[in-house]
């Protein structure tokens, strides 16, 4: 029970790349990436927790209390952000190549090679 | 690789990431014992030196200042290439008037969403500005508050006005608030460097914590990213929603 | 480990599962608004208030919002393509 977090972050990462290798259209693709980079946060969240431990936030609790870590959360916290953007850009990547091969099913795309 | 011999990859790499995985995770230390030394030492001194009460958002635009800088930075970068690739090339025209825009065709908002999203508009702007100026007090700051601002037009969107949210929320206007966002953080850090001898020092002065105008610096620092990350979300879905609705193809092809 | 992470936690499990194994493409963008859902749940749990704050906007209103915009576009393109076929 104590390494649930973690097993179900290592669960989260095995799913999305089984969205990614198997996915039919490139979109498909782009949402499995989400799930692979939601994994990330799981494992940096649960290893900055601490039991018992409050928020980090000490406007109205004393100083002195017990808080979780918050250096992780900084990490998270822009990277939920970034990653909002970057898969923006995938799918104008994705939008373009349909303009242009004219299909986003992996196996069209085969004229990128020739 | 077709998409069968793919999966029969996968199913024989798969199982092998998740042994892997799980030994890996015997050396870690059991979920709620927490052994770092750096989380326990900011505990201990970030409120008597920075009078900030949000531990995070000190972090954040403070004492890991430089980081921030540089995920800024992806984000501009990110958003400038989904505005490059989807830029009108030359093959394409803008379409003039597409039929049926001027007039809410978005299928069919009806008065009780136009009516909600009027109440919306004002509440999501002003909580967006709430959050990013209080991030040194409370759960808040650049990130969070950039991107509630940032639905404020995008409700005008959903009561089916997309030219309305162009005039309130114009492009060069969303341009120069992504642009005056990076920049403005990278010349406070230069002013750091000016006045207290060190890139993104805190060299204002710090207050009582818990009060608006304390924390020194990280007030202006959040309202920079705040810009910054508003203009960008802004950015992307003006010119998605431009490719949707204005550009199409020209008669021959390339 | 509260009783409330761990029903956050198997959410996440459940609802990331679902994603990956819904058929179309317009159907995952909904299906991945709620799993940003179930991960805002798990954030709260764990004590990180800053984190939930900037996933729920995220992933409620920024990322679906840009999927099914691109999934139009590709869907009029074939229409386009498929007219001009036809002429």
């Amino acid at each position: 029970m104590s390494f649930l977090p973690y097993v179900i972050a290592a669960w989260l990462l095995l799913v999305g790349l089984y969205g990614v290798v198997s996915s039919t259209n490139l979109i498909r693709t782009v949402l499995s990436l989400t799930i692979v980079q939601s994994s990330t946060y799981l494992v940096l969240l649960g290893v900055g927790y601490r039991t018992g431990g409050k928020a980090p936030i000490v406007a109205d609790i004393p100083t002195s209390s017990k808080l979780v870590d918050p250096v992780v959360q900084v990490l998270v916290l822009t990277d939920v952000v970034i990653e909002a953007t970057v898969t923006a850009l995938l799918l104008a990547l994705v939008v373009q190549a349909h303009k242009r091969f004219g299909s986003i099913r992996p196996a069209d795309l085969r004229a990128l090679r020739d | 690789m077709s998409r069968r011999a793919r999966l029969a990859m996968f199913a024989i790499a798969g199982p092998g990431l998740a042994v892997v995985m799980l030994i890996g995770m015997h050396g870690m230390p059991a979920f709620g014992h927490y052994h770092g030394v750096y989380g326990l030492l900011i505990d201990k001194i970030e409120v008597p030196e920075r009078h900030a009460t949000d531990l995070v958002t000190a972090l954040n635009f403070d004492i890991r200042a430089f980081d921030t800088l540089g995920e800024e930075f992806i984000l501009f970068a990110s958003v400038a290439g989904v505005a490059l690739l989807l830029r009108k090339l030359r093959h394409e025209r803008q379409a003039r008037r597409r039929r049926g825009i001027e007039d809410h065709s978005f299928a069919g908002a009806s008065a009780g969403l136009q009516v909600a999203s009027l109440y919306l508009i004002p509440l999501l702007i002003a909580l967006g500005c709430y959050i990013v100026v209080h991030g040194a007090l409370t759960p808040g700051g650049g990130f969070q508050g950039g991107i509630v601002l940032a639905a404020g037009p995008l409700a005008i969107l959903l009561a089916g006005r997309y030219f309305a949210m162009k005039r309130l929320a114009p492009e060069w206007m969303l341009e120069a608030s992504e642009a005056i966002g990076a920049a403005g953080y990278a010349l406070i850090g230069v002013a750091g460097l000016i006045i207290a001898g060190v890139y993104l020092k805190n060299f204002l002065p710090l207050g009582t914590p818990a009060m608006l105008l304390s924390a020194g610096m990280m007030p202006i620092n959040s309202v920079a990213v705040g810009l910054e990350v508003t203009g960008a979300f802004l950015v992307v879905w003006t010119e998605f929603l431009d490719q949707e609705l204005f550009v199409e193809r020209d008669g021959g092809d390339n | 480990m509260t009783g409330l992470q761990l029903a956050a936690l198997i959410l996440v499990a459940i609802t990331a599962t679902a994603v990956v194994l819904t058929p179309e493409a317009l159907r995952q963008a909904l299906v991945l608004g709620i799993f940003g859902l179930a991960l805002t749940l798990l954030f709260f749990t764990f004590q990180a208030p800053d984190v939930a704050l900037s996933e729920i906007v995220v992933s409620t209103v920024g990322l679906p919002l840009i999927i099914l915009l691109a999934l139009r576009k590709i869907a009029e393109q074939e229409q386009a393509r498929d007219r001009e076929e036809d002429e």
